[in-house]
């Protein structure tokens, strides 16, 4: 192999064709609280885990809805379920019940 | 002596006004150019935060203008100023002396068309949202053809230099979000994106409707603005934005694109403008006399303005703006107008 002093790094656009609406519906029957985020990182923002790990609930919830369920599961992995994030959610989202079914539907093969 | 008041616009905010100073004893003259009443209102099918037929509040629109004196079909074909009244000649051949106008001229939907890059006219299942209210109306538009996917473009001809749009239509997002829930009624299978650089959904009941549409329609939002779109052989449509919350660009096929036009000031509103030099503020729509108080009042003393003539405006704030305008049209044909002698001096201190 020719060494051209550059490598090829794969390409990071999200295909949204690639979204699993069966599994999402799925997840939205057990937590129908996953359709109102709104983004607002404030879960991010208190996260105890977050502060030491890439930890994020906000970016986990868009790592789903853009087709990357192994990205959210990655990134809720150091989570210690301690709650801070439900106490801050705007919306009211039962939050640790969220990231407890993330894990439960989207590791199950 | 019943004063004589011309009312330029039979949309929302010239029918309301003529209804109001109809009541206060005024002679009112509503002059409107198309064939039929309600501007745009009478293209909408529902109207957002409740979904109320479009039909049903114009039609009580129209009911309250009895007793006013109307001509369709009617545009203005010279106006100028006497020393207190205007002389106005209509295209239909009357001649109206006018002790107060109001120019309710309202606004024209952004042409879709100047977006290329959205591909409105070259590609077929790309519509905009009044081809949507259309849709909805009449029931049929062969483009719209059990869509799998919807995607919304907010901003089209809004917040865009580029296309010479600076400001906010202000009723796109609330629109938008409307006609999601509306899409999703139709076809329950369908996925529905909204594709927005922000929400602004400002008004009384405006957050439970996008509360509303991602809790029990599952429209999904997602904040970048559409950058290109591209046509399948089969039809369907490629897009591809920035998600700006991910940071990562993204790309998804769509089975309808609606392309959320904007309001733009309107051209025929102008052209009454131009017979007056009105003044014209850098956005194209008519300015109002200086000071945040100043409310309905044009530059010129007699000359009130209303509704979306003077910028974007909801139906609702439309009708207030009208009723406003009502109580200066009043205040001026009773405290100033009357006192010949002393007329210019009252215009200089009150107008």
């Amino acid at each position: 192999m020719v060494d051209f002093g550059f490598g090829l790094v794969p390409s990071s656009r999200m295909n949204l064709d690639l979204f699993d609406k069966e599994k999402y519906e799925e997840l939205a029957e057990i937590e129908p609280d996953v359709r109102i985020c709104m983004a607002c990182g404030s879960c991010t923002a208190v996260c105890t885990a977050g502060k030491y790990t890439r930890t994020s609930l906000r970016e986990a919830i868009e790592d789903i809805k853009n087709a990357k369920p192994e990205k959210a599961l990655e990134m809720l992995r150091a989570c210690q379920l301690c709650g801070k994030c439900s106490m801050v959610c705007p919306r009211g989202i039962n939050t640790r019940h969220l990231i407890l079914s993330i894990t439960k539907v989207y590791s199950a093969k | 002596m019943k004063n004589n008041i011309l009312i330029i616009g039979g949309g929302p905010a010239g029918l309301e006004a003529s209804a109001q100073l109809q009541r206060m004893g005024y002679n009112v003259i509503l002059i409107e150019k198309d064939s039929v009443l309600g501007g745009h209102l009478a293209k909408w099918d529902r109207l957002f935060p409740d979904g109320v037929p479009a039909d049903e509040v114009l039609s009580g629109l129209i009911h309250g203008t009895e007793g006013v004196k109307l001509f369709t079909e009617t545009e203005i074909r010279a106006i100028n100023r006497l020393e207190k009244s205007y002389n106005v000649r209509l295209t239909n051949g009357i001649t109206v002396l006018s002790d107060a106008v109001l120019i309710a001229s309202g606004f024209d939907l952004f042409n879709a068309v100047k977006k290329e890059e959205y591909g409105y006219g070259i590609y077929d299942r790309v519509i905009t949202n009044a081809d949507l209210e259309a849709y909805f109306k009449n029931g049929s538009d062969k483009r719209i053809d059990h869509p799998k996917r919807i995607g919304f473009v907010h901003c089209v001809g809004s917040r865009d230099e580029k296309s010479g749009c600076r400001s906010c239509s202000k009723v796109c997002c609330a629109t938008a979000v409307k006609q999601a829930i509306e899409v999703k009624e139709s076809f329950p299978d369908a996925e529905v994106f909204c594709f927005y650089m922000d929400l602004r959904l400002f008004g009384r009941h405006y957050e439970d409707l996008y509360l509303k549409a991602q809790k029990e329609y599952g429209v999904r939002f997602i904040r970048g603005r559409v950058a290109e779109v591209s046509e399948n052989i089969d039809g369907s449509l490629v897009i591809k934005a920035e998600d700006t919350v991910a940071s990562k660009p993204l790309k998804a096929t769509m089975d309808l694109l609606v392309l959320m036009s904007g309001m733009r000031p309107s051209v025929s509103g102008k052209a009454v403008g131009d017979l007056l030099e009105m003044t014209v503020e850098e956005d194209g729509y008519f300015a109002v006399r200086s000071g945040i108080a100043a409310g309905q009042r044009s530059p010129l003393p007699g000359l009130f303005l209303a509704g979306a003539a003077t910028g974007p405006k909801t139906l609702p704030e439309t009708l207030a703006d009208a009723r406003a305008a009502a109580v200066e049209i009043d205040r001026y044909l009773t405290e100033i107008f009357p006192d010949a002698r002393n007329y210019k001096q009252l215009v200089r201190e009150r107008w």
